[in-house]
């Protein structure tokens, strides 16, 4: 593999002195420093790259039914709801929403995780769920970010519902009454 | 020495050019990301995608034939489409979807692939909770699929807006398929976090289970 090369030092006595020949440099140059940067170039994008392969996020829908007394009853005291916005903005308020709205507050994905987190320290952990209710502006991105957030945050308890236009109103109004369709 | 140099570069120049092959996909969509880690199943694959306006299209995997073919046979019969059997044909082919309202669906099978790659796909109706379209492709499929578990797959891009999901769950709903999965891109759970412990404790397995 990696050859020295000798003979122009042992070549070097026979000559007389004072006899310069001009020395016939070699042009091979030492490969192997060079190839086994290559090799280890190789191993490492080799070992290193995983596919990105997409995953998926279950979500189980509940049955539609017509007779309330059926369906699950949330207890408002421990209900968080959230509701998802355009520009990715996000509304939410605990319990029941009253009629003065004096509990709607706005917040962002940065902050969204210690609000849910709070509440979820705040309250019983079999009253704790978090409703969540994807407005017409709100991209599908956000509905998947904060599915989840529900996993990340360990909520146990979640659900998707639409959005209300009682809700709606009330966001509207948050918006600054921002004509609602701008801005696609 | 100059032929293992040879080789290491060989090796290195194609992987180099294979990892930038992609494959050309009729539709671009960019998928959510999520903590999940759940590997997507394989097998029995009915896709429905929302691209980035919110437009709907249903597909079923290449590998089902037998079921593609009971899936145009029903719609056809539920929606008097009076398709022909090459129509039926083109419905089969590798790689086919959907895009469009069932008033055009006829003239769109009727395509070439290279019509059906310039043509604007005015998407599946669903948002229209009267006519939502998905449903029936949904309720063929579900016959279609009678007796084996399907694989439902949302494939969702970033910008489509809520109502675009919210059509395809309630045609889902509607047809009690009730279980679904969302294909997103994976994502590290953020440090100091509730899943972050778990995943500590009980290893990666706390993100599989979702």
């Amino acid at each position: 593999m990696a050859e020295l090369d000798t003979s122009q030092g042992g070549g070097h006595k026979k000559k007389g002195p004072g006899v310069k020949k001009a020395k016939k440099l070699s042009t091979r140059v030492d490969l192997t420093p060079m190839v086994d940067l290559g090799f280890l170039l190789i191993t490492f994008f080799v070992f290193t790259t995983t596919m990105s392969e997409p995953t998926a996020v279950r979500l189980y829908l509940p049955k539609d039914t017509e007779r309330p007394e059926e369906q699950n009853k949330v207890k408002n005291s421990g209900a968080l709801t959230l509701l998802l916005n355009k520009n990715d903005n996000i509304f939410y308020y605990e319990g029941e929403l009253l009629p003065d709205g004096s509990n709607f507050q706005s917040t962002n994905w940065k902050d969204v995780r210690d609000i849910i987190l709070n509440k979820k320290k705040s309250t019983r952990p079999e009253d704790f769920v978090v409703i969540i209710k994807p407005g017409p502006e709100s991209t599908y991105r956000n509905t998947v970010d904060m599915l989840d957030e529900m996993f990340i945050n360990d909520v146990k308890r979640y659900a998707l519902v639409d959005i209300t236009p009682q809700d709606l109103q009330f966001v509207v109004a948050s918006e600054g009454g921002g004509s609602a369709p701008a801005g696609n | 020495m100059t032929a293992m140099c040879d080789v290491a570069f060989l090796l290195l120049s194609f992987f180099i050019l294979a990892t930038q092959f992609k494959p050309d996909e009729a539709l671009e969509v960019v998928t959510p990301k999520s903590v999940s880690t759940r590997q997507l199943e394989g097998k029995d694959i009915v896709l429905v995608t929302m691209d980035r306006d919110g437009k709907v299209y249903f597909s079923i995997d290449d590998n089902n034939p037998d079921e593609k073919e009971i899936v145009i046979e029903e719609v056809d019969k539920m929606k008097n489409l009076g398709l022909t059997d090459a129509e039926k044909a083109a419905f089969k082919n590798r790689g086919s979807f959907v895009g469009v309202p069932f008033s055009q669906l006829k003239s769109y099978l009727q395509m070439s692939p290279d019509q059906i790659k310039d043509l604007n796909h005015p998407g599946i109706p669903v948002t229209d909770t009267l006519n939502n379209e998905l449903q029936v492709w949904m309720r063929a499929t579900v016959e279609a699929f009678k007796g084996k578990k399907m694989n439902l797959m949302v494939k969702g891009d970033n910008e489509a807006k809520y109502p675009s999901f919210k059509g395809i769950i309630d045609a889902f709903k509607k047809n009690e398929q009730f279980k679904f999965s969302m294909v997103t891109d994976p994502e590290g759970v953020p440090e100091g976090t509730e899943l972050a412990r778990k995943i500590e404790k009980m290893g990666a397995k706390a993100t599989d289970e979702q």
